[in-house]
């Protein structure tokens, strides 16, 4: 299959990660749509690496990488939230705004 | 070492600025321990200079890396060589007396450790005047004893004529220092370097005219600071300030500033030819008879010692504008001792009258103060040029100097000069300390203080034996100055004996005309007489010529019309208003585009999101996709 | 296919290995001491886990190589930003223990945390490899996250934290996109090629100078991208909109780190990347960066004029220092590297300073942080607020402070690089500036305090007065005699080259 599809799928996964940061109000699923659109881009990593063959192994290393780095940036934000629930009750992210201009 | 001459001053002006008002009394001491172990740093410096053989006594040392960057180098290099070690000498060892007579004379004022900590910046800013061996740090100096000068003359701030005498130095000096920039400006940008040895090395490569021009911006500089014509007129009333000021920097140091800066600069001036050279030894000459003049007329006791040192800068600039440079600073040496000298015998004087200056109010003190007349009649002697005292020596060299390059006329002024000298200040003299006793009513008449005393008796010494610095074959100054300046032509034989006759003649005739105008008995009458013959000379004497009249219509006035101009309509209306309407533009965009900072994060990532497009789509017009 | 074991050095990478060691041993040992105490062993460890960092990048100072598989270039200018970083983060150290003692909010964490940070910091400066930015880019980042939210119990804090962490995990993906389209344009994400033969050889400077000029389309935009992710880490405008909210929820101790530390390992790599490795592309990146800095300095300047918050004006302020030191890598040349290095250094310094007085000021749970609360300080405390005027002169970039000379080596070499017209408008933005620094100086001592405050300063340690101290001491002397500073950053330009 030619790369492009995998750009495409890429750049469309990407997109809807964009989408999800902006419209939603829930801080986990913003964090979610943070995940798509780090995965998105771990699908163009793979896709070049795979386009490469043989020499293309480093682009797929890199791509666990950000797997575990994803995970880590996982746990940090959700800990994040966590704490603010235990304050607020409440995750809306449009009623964080006590520092402003 | 020789930043320790500089730093211990400035450590003493910085510590007394900051604790000064908690020690009253122990401010002077601290001070004066300050510049006097300055003096002892230098001449622990003059005589290890002195171990050294003549060629390989300058030394620069860098102290302090500064100004490095693209290309401007503006090292703290200090220059020390035999003519910075003199002027250091000269600074110190003057500066350390007036310091010791302060302790007196300012007993009681409100402000007196503020007094001793202006006095000790005043030094460490002359010190790094003289030793920089960097245009930029000398300029530092430059404008530093200017400034302690403003404060110093404003000293008694809430008299309203000091103050305006304070505005009035800042302002002429500006003129001078405006000129001297310009120089400073035009001689880095020729030579490409600002450090004072490699200048007068690259000086011959300037081309004359270049180097002409230089030299004469330097020298407008040093009409400043020197008190020449044209802008001599600020020294006068700057005798508003305490008497030890007028002694220390207007006439010891400060103000011998610019004939320093013309000596330090000679290879710079002989490089453009003979005009720059000419136009300072003519200025120099017409200053010394034109303050001679007016010193004549004076009656105030301080101005006419104001007019006389401003005569005697003048004979100074006579002696560099004749190549004599040495001769120059060797007068510049006697002339901070009898000056000096005078200065604190007039402030005595004015100490033990209560404040009062008008000499005609006096007479006959050298009885009821014996200690100041007599070191008074000193520096009276040696100014008149009277042999053996230091005045004879440096005033007799310099005319011999002017009359061995063949310039006669500006022998003859000098010599002119020479007679109205002792007769000005033989009139002072008789006036002020012979006769019989006249004082104001209702004052008793007190002898200098002890620490006044020791001063006084000290410079006196030094205006009497001065003159042996330079005693040909002995000890002399100039042959201690040739590395740096060369060795003057003076004239030889009987030539030399005649001159030196001829100057001891006409002071001898100065004084014998004050002592027939002043102090016999039928003098009033004489006086009169003279007076008759030409009394619009005299009113014209009397008024200072008009100079400050002249200088308040052609030059203050317009100014301050224009000035006045530029404040009301200009920089009111159309500057305050641009500043005004510019800040309330940013006032207004600032509070209305804080308003995008929402504090929805959201809103944020909008933003940011926008900026990604802008550039990506950007980038993709670059690359044309 | 071949797999090279990478030869394993660790020189490169030493002053690294320090800081995390060290902050493992910190939290280690802080778990067998327990609860309770004085701490004190808290600051202690860390300041000679960062001595011993200190020590080690010195040792690495005059290498010129690359290590760990051409992921780490070892060379001058890693070796300047590492230790710089050290010392910011040995001056937050100390002033961290006396604010967090005082707040009683002292754990372990914070300083490991710190560590970890500055371990990935410094990995950004020596990254050598795209992934390596990435990873050292996160590795701060995580670390910072929670050090911004530390104050657990404040709204302000909490709020911070996640507002920093929502908007830095978004724009880690627009820098992982772009590495990712680096990988696709030349095969590889090294930006040096490789000193091992065989495949995977290329770099970004090597494929610079191979491929024909046709071939830059992706690794064009792949710049843009990348100067968005890294724009972010240096609060350039437009993704600066982070910067005021973090600066004014963190504890005062990690806001002044963050405007020292995190800007300069932003910039390190943005140093790196653009004017060593996209050398070649000057042409086309050139324009969007200078568009970011007339941006970033004049928003920067400007918002800041009615901010009423000293931390918040403090953060719009670091907003248009950032576009200063763009105009250093807008010049691209050998002064605008050091310039801009000493420029963060310095301003690295003075910003840690007032964040220092703040953080003294401040008073338990940084209650008072407004601009008016820092009314008539001079006639309280005169030596806090001398020292709050110095850095806030020095920041304006008054004459005599280390500011002036920062401004004057950045803009001198725009100057020299022909953009002079970008120096007038960085002068028009401090001009703008200097009105909101003296704005706070007018209220600190021009006017009376309000009766009844608070005294001014509450029970706070004598480290941060120490820091106080030193940054004020440097502050001064270096705006009076730069030049070892100067000639230290000038050595250190050079970066790692094939040619050695």
């Amino acid at each position: 299959m030619p790369v492009a599809y995998f750009l495409v799928l890429s750049a469309l996964l990407f997109s809807i990660g964009v989408y999800g940061v902006l419209a939603r109000q829930h801080a986990v699923l913003v964090l979610l749509s943070v995940e798509l659109m780090l995965n998105a881009a771990n699908i163009n990593l793979v896709a070049f690496s795979a386009m490469l063959g043989e020499a293309g192994v480093p682009g797929q290393v890199f791509a666990l990488f950000v797997i575990a780095v994803a995970a880590a940036e996982v746990g940090v934000g959700l800990a994040i939230v966590i704490l603010i629930y235990r304050n607020r009750r409440s995750v809306d992210i449009d009623e964080m705004s006590l520092m402003k201009w | 070492m020789a930043a320790a001459v500089i730093a211990l001053p400035l450590a003493g002006a910085a510590f007394l600025l900051f604790f000064g008002k908690r020690m009253s009394k122990a401010s002077a001491y601290i001070a004066s321990g300050a510049i006097a172990l300055s003096f002892l740093s230098g001449l622990i410096l003059f005589f290890r200079m002195l171990g050294e053989p003549g060629e390989e006594r300058s030394f620069v040392m860098k102290v302090y890396d500064w100004v490095n960057v693209g290309g401007i180098h503006g090292n703290g290099e200090l220059l020390l060589d035999p003519l910075s070690i003199v002027m250091v000498l000269v600074v110190t060892g003057v500066g350390t007396l007036i310091h010791v007579y302060s302790i007196g004379y300012m007993e009681g004022d409100p402000r007196y450790s503020r007094f001793f900590a202006y006095l000790n910046l005043f030094c460490a800013a002359m010190l790094i005047l003289v030793l920089a061996d960097n245009l930029l740090l000398l300029f530092v100096g430059w404008e530093g004893v200017g400034l302690c000068s403003y404060l110093l003359i404003g000293f008694w701030f809430e008299r309203e004529v000091a103050a305006g005498a304070a505005k009035k130095a800042f302002i002429v000096n500006r003129i001078g220092d405006f000129s001297f920039l310009l120089g400073i400006f035009l001689i880095a940008d020729e030579i490409g370097s600002l450090s004072v040895t490699e200048i007068n090395a690259g000086a011959a490569t300037m081309g004359t005219t270049l180097a002409t021009v230089g030299a004469l911006l330097l020298f407008g500089g040093a009409t400043g600071k020197s008190a020449q014509i044209p802008l001599y007129v600020w020294l006068p009333d700057a005798m508003e300030g305490p008497t030890p000021v007028s002694a220390l920097i207007h006439a010891a140091t400060m103000v011998t500033a610019g004939v320093y800066v013309v000596v330090r600069f000679s290879p710079l001036f002989v490089a453009g030819g003979t005009t720059a050279l000419t136009v300072v030894a003519w200025i120099g000459a017409l200053t010394a008879l034109w303050a001679a003049l007016m010193a004549a007329f004076e009656y105030d006791i301080k101005r006419v010692l104001a007019y006389s040192t401003i005569s005697q800068l003048g004979y100074m600039f006579i002696a560099s504008g004749v190549a004599g440079y040495s001769i120059g600073i060797f007068h510049l040496v006697t002339h901070a001792f009898f000056k000096a000298l005078l200065f604190l015998g007039a402030g005595a004087v004015m100490h033990a009258l209560a404040g009062e200056t008008d000499m005609r109010k006096m007479g006959g003190l050298r009885r009821a103060m014996p200690v100041v007349g007599l070191t008074f009649a000193a520096g009276w002697l040696a100014i008149s040029g009277i042999f053996p005292f230091a005045g004879f020596w440096s005033k007799d060299a310099i005319l011999a100097v002017a009359w061995e390059q063949g310039e006669y006329a500006l022998w003859a002024l000098g010599l002119l000069t020479a007679a109205l000298t002792a007769f000005y200040m033989s009139r002072m003299y008789f006036r002020v300390f012979e006769g019989d006793l006249e004082v104001p009513e209702g004052i008793h008449v007190h002898d200098a203080p002890r620490t006044m005393a020791v001063a006084l008796v000290s410079l006196g010494a030094l205006s009497v034996v001065g003159g042996f610095f330079n005693l040909p074959g002995v000890l002399t100054l100039e042959h201690f100055l040739a590395p740096v300046l060369g060795e003057p032509e003076v004239p030889h034989g009987v030539i030399a004996w005649a001159l030196a006759g001829a100057a001891l003649v006409v002071a001898f005739a100065g004084i014998f005309v004050a002592r027939a105008l002043y102090l016999q008995p039928e003098g009033d009458a004489r006086r009169e007489r003279l007076e008759k013959t030409a009394p619009w000379f005299v009113g014209a004497a009397r008024s200072k010529f008009y100079v400050d009249e002249f200088y308040g219509r052609a030059i203050v006035a317009p100014g301050k019309a224009f000035a006045g101009f530029c404040a009301d309509i200009f920089d009111k209306r159309v500057l305050d208003g641009l500043v005004n309407g510019v800040a309330w533009v940013v006032n207004g965009v600032s509070s209305k585009g804080r308003h995008v900072q929402t504090g929805y994060v959201r809103n944020y990532a909008v933003i940011f999101l926008l900026g990604v497009v802008v550039i990506a789509s950007f980038m993709f017009l670059r690359v044309g996709v | 296919m071949g797999l090279n074991t990478p030869e394993i050095e660790l020189l490169g990478i030493a002053p690294e290995i320090a800081l995390v060691v060290g902050a493992l041993f910190i939290l280690i040992v802080d778990a067998i001491i327990g609860e309770g105490g004085n701490k004190w062993h808290l600051w202690i460890l860390s300041t000679i886990a960062l001595g011993v960092s200190i020590f080690l990048a010195v040792q690495a100072w005059g290498s010129n190589e690359l290590q760990m598989g051409d992921m780490i270039a070892v060379d001058g200018f890693a070796a300047f930003v590492k230790i710089t970083l050290a010392v910011f983060a040995l001056l937050t150290v100390w002033l961290s223990r006396s604010y967090l003692h005082r707040d009683g909010i002292e754990e372990s964490e914070f300083y490991g945390l710190l560590l970890f940070a500055v371990a990935g910091m410094m990995l950004m400066a020596s990254a050598a490899d795209l992934i390596m930015v990435f990873l050292a880019l996160e590795t701060f980042s995580l670390a910072l996250y929670v050090l911004v939210g530390f104050r657990r119990t404040s709204l302000t804090g909490q709020e911070s934290a996640m507002k920093y962490f929502l908007l830095g995990a978004f724009s880690s993906t627009f820098l992982l996109l772009g590495i990712a389209f680096v990988y696709g344009a030349i095969g590889s994400t090294q930006m040096y090629g490789s000193s091992a033969a065989g495949a995977g050889a290329q770099g970004i400077a090597t494929a610079l100078v191979s491929l024909p000029a046709g071939e830059f389309t992706l690794l064009v935009i792949a710049t843009g991208l990348l100067v968005v992710g890294l724009g972010f880490k240096v609060a350039a405008v437009p993704f600066h909109m982070w910067t005021p909210d973090a600066y004014q929820g963190a504890p005062s101790p990690v806001t002044g780190f963050m405007a020292a530390a995190t800007k300069l390992a932003g910039f390190a790599a943005l140093i790196r990347l653009l004017d060593a490795i996209l050398f070649p592309l000057r042409g086309d990146w050139r324009p969007l960066v200078i568009g970011i800095a007339v941006l970033t300095m004049v928003v920067g300047s400007v918002l800041a004029v009615v901010q009423e918050d000293l931390k918040r004006l403090l953060a719009y302020s670091s907003i248009a220092h950032a576009g200063f030191v763009f105009t250093g890598i807008i010049a691209s040349n050998d002064r605008g590297v050091s310039g801009s290095l000493f420029y963060l250094a310095t301003y690295g310094i003075t910003v840690l300073g007032a964040f220092a007085v703040i953080a003294v000021l401040g008073g338990r749970d940084e209650r008072r942080t407004t601009v008016d609360d820092f009314r008539g300080l001079f006639y309280e405390s005169p030596l806090l607020a001398g020292a709050l005027t110095l850095f806030l002169l020095s920041l304006a970039g008054v004459p005599a402070t280390v500011g002036f000379v920062g401004k004057l080596v950045v803009f001198g070499a725009a100057v020299e690089a022909g953009y002079s017209w970008l120096v007038v408008v960085g002068v028009l933005a401090s001009a703008v500036a200097a009105f909101f620094y003296l704005k706070v100086l007018v209220v600190m001592y021009m006017q009376e305090r309000q009766e009844g405050a608070e005294p001014a300063t509450s029970g706070y340690g004598g480290l941060a007065t120490g820091v106080i101290g030193l940054a004020a001491l440097a502050t001064v002397a270096l705006g009076l005699y730069w030049s070892p500073l100067i000639d230290f950053a000038e050595r250190a330009t050079f970066f790692f080259s094939a040619g050695g």
